[in-house]
């Protein structure tokens, strides 16, 4: 039975975030002055003109003694060494793969960072050149940790460990970049049957549990078996708490997602997406993030 | 058209789901996202209407032209669609171009039948005066299901449509002159009973999905554009993808696309309607909402 739901507009106002916690935040756009006072250092996102500091960006102002620099605050990402991210291929070029990881520029993942199978330790031959496409193919997506940051801004990824690699059966979703709390651990296998892999570049990869945890292969063996009903559930009800929590601005890390899907769970899967729903269980969230803090 | 790429196992994913009748975001195969219509927010056209299911605005301009040769007593309407770059940087310059002309190819031919719209009500003079609706399409986000939200649109712009009340006088000599009413609000209305909404069916794997995403569409080789009336007729139909469509598919297609077209017209005639009754004392919410 089909359902539609059409409806007339109404101005809603963005429930999520709780009121600022540090005191007043000093919110700007570009062409805001931030001060006239010229003993100031001029960080990321400021420039100076007639002996005035000038925002460049939208955003957060951020001083650190004499350091001022504007924190935009929706942006392409920017990588810092160490950062999990999760990226599709868009080129296979020689000895090394293009990853769009919705930075300025397409990242890189050279040959000689990516593990072979088994675990294999060798120098990459020709041969290995030539077999690149076999392992990944233009569209693919991988899970990799930045190795460093070239200097004209573009990340170097590398798959060194088993539990990084090629990305198997899932759902994909993309946020901003600064919604993503970064965190210990961005890998978390949640309560509900699903495990979620939180990208700080805002790629989130939602998907089944695999089952045998032992011996991670680092991809190189996709499942292709088809995802049982109650787990597809599971995955489509996340996928929407996400698009629920990013709506109205929460920042999402493991918790939040949490308390997100049980809050969620009177409602049907698709009803979580009309925005009454949304307001009620983001609502509900943030309600009990904020006892959690005490 | 701007499509996403998937790896392969993505693609399983959205392939065994459709087989389920669980699709990524939750739906069934017949549901349609939440949409969200909204007429009468641009001052300067005759009838304008914005569709939030994949972003679309519609403004109708009625002008004075001259009829044409086969039809002198008929007015007639002109669809124009404009795939703006705000969209996606793929439509910058002439990027849109191709897709705007396939939509308006298919708006003309969903409009040919006769019964649409009154043709005869836009007559003004036979044969010499009547009226050109200029039915243009902006199309501002690119969220996948164009058409059904082109034809959304574009009925809820001509519900929306005043076209202001002429008359015709006539001197001794025989030279007719066209008079205006003195009364802004002294216009005619279109019957948008028979205007019909088109429904894309795309095939993903052995069964067919209603309101297709980006991904669910680049996971689909073949789809049908059916135009359906309210009454549940069919005035057009289209095949488009680069696979095959077996004639069995095709039959449950088409039956799919008229069930789902006439509660599709229910819907969209309740929110007009409510829209109506409302009157001035709506708050516009236009592109700030």
């Amino acid at each position: 039975m089909a359902a539609i739901s059409m409806r007339l507009p109404v101005i809603r106002k963005v429930v999520g975030p709780s009121v600022s916690r540090d005191g007043e935040k000093h919110l700007v756009i570009p062409g805001d002055t931030i001060t006239t006072d010229t003993g100031y250092m001029r960080g990321h996102g400021t420039y100076v003109e007639d002996d005035k500091l000038i925002a460049s960006v939208a955003g957060v102002v951020e001083r650190v003694n004499k350091l001022v620099c504007v924190r935009a605050l929706k942006s392409r990402y920017n990588g810092e060494v160490g950062d999990i991210v999760v990226g599709r291929i868009t080129e296979v070029q020689q000895k090394r793969w293009k990853v769009e990881t919705n930075s300025r520029l397409d990242s890189v993942l050279l040959l000689s960072s990516m593990n072979l199978p088994g675990g294999e330790l060798r120098r990459r031959s020709a041969e290995d050149e030539l077999a690149m496409r076999d392992y990944l193919q233009e569209g693919d997506l991988i899970s990799a940790e930045v190795q460093s940051v070239f200097s004209d801004g573009a990340l170097s990824l590398h798959t060194r460990s088993l539990k990084y690699g090629k990305l198997g059966q899932g759902v994909l979703v993309q946020v901003s970049p600064s919604l993503v709390k970064r965190q210990k651990t961005h890998f978390h296998d949640l309560p509900c049957g699903a495990s979620v892999i939180l990208g700080t570049n805002g790629f989130i990869w939602i998907y089944p549990t695999p089952e045998q945890k032992d011996g991670d292969t680092g991809g190189f063996t996709t499942n292709m078996e088809p995802v049982p009903l109650p787990d597809r559930e599971v995955i489509s009800r996340l996928r929407n708490c996400v698009m629920a929590l990013v709506t109205q601005q929460l920042m999402l890390f493991d918790t939040s997602i949490l308390y997100c899907y049980e809050a969620s769970l009177p409602h049907q899967i698709k009803d979580i997406l009309q925005p009454e729903v949304m307001e009620e269980i983001v609502l509900k969230t943030r309600q009990r993030l904020l006892d959690l803090e005490g | 058209m701007a499509s996403v790429v998937l790896s392969e196992p993505e693609k399983l994913y959205i392939l065994h789901g459709v087989q389920e009748d669980l699709r990524v975001d939750g739906r069934g195969c017949e549901d349609y996202r939440c949409a969200e219509v909204e007429t009468d927010i641009i001052s300067s056209t005759s009838g304008s209407a914005r569709v939030k299911l994949a972003n679309i605005l519609v403004g109708v301009k009625a002008e004075m032209g001259t009829p044409m040769l086969e039809k002198p007593d008929e007015g007639y309407l002109e669809f124009s669609v404009d795939c703006s770059a705000y969209a996606t940087p793929e439509f910058e310059c002439w990027g849109g171009e191709e897709l705007g002309a396939e939509i308006a190819a298919t708006l003309y031919n969903v409009f040919s039948s006769e019964n649409c719209v009154d043709l005869k009500l836009l007559c003004i003079n036979p044969k010499e005066n009547c009226w050109v609706l200029y039915v243009d399409v902006l199309l501002l986000q690119c969220g996948g299901n164009l058409f059904d939200a082109v034809s959304l649109a574009v009925k809820a712009a001509l519900f929306n449509t005043r076209i202001p009340k002429v008359r015709v006088l006539e001197d001794e000599e025989g030279f007719k002159e066209i008079e205006l009413s003195d009364d802004p609000y002294d216009c005619i209305r279109l019957n948008v009973d028979d205007v019909p909404c088109i429904v894309t069916l795309n095939k993903i794997g052995h069964r067919h999905v209603v309101d297709a995403t980006l991904q669910e569409e680049a996971c689909s080789l073949a789809s049908l554009l059916v135009s359906v009336t309210s009454k549940g007729a069919l005035t057009s139909i289209r095949k488009m993808g680069k696979g095959s469509l077996d004639p069995e598919n095709i039959f449950e297609m088409m039956e799919t696309g008229k069930r789902v077209g006439k509660l599709l017209h229910v819907a969209l005639q309740k929110v007009l309607d409510e829209e109506e009754s409302l009157g001035t004392s709506r708050e516009k919410v236009g592109f700030l909402g």
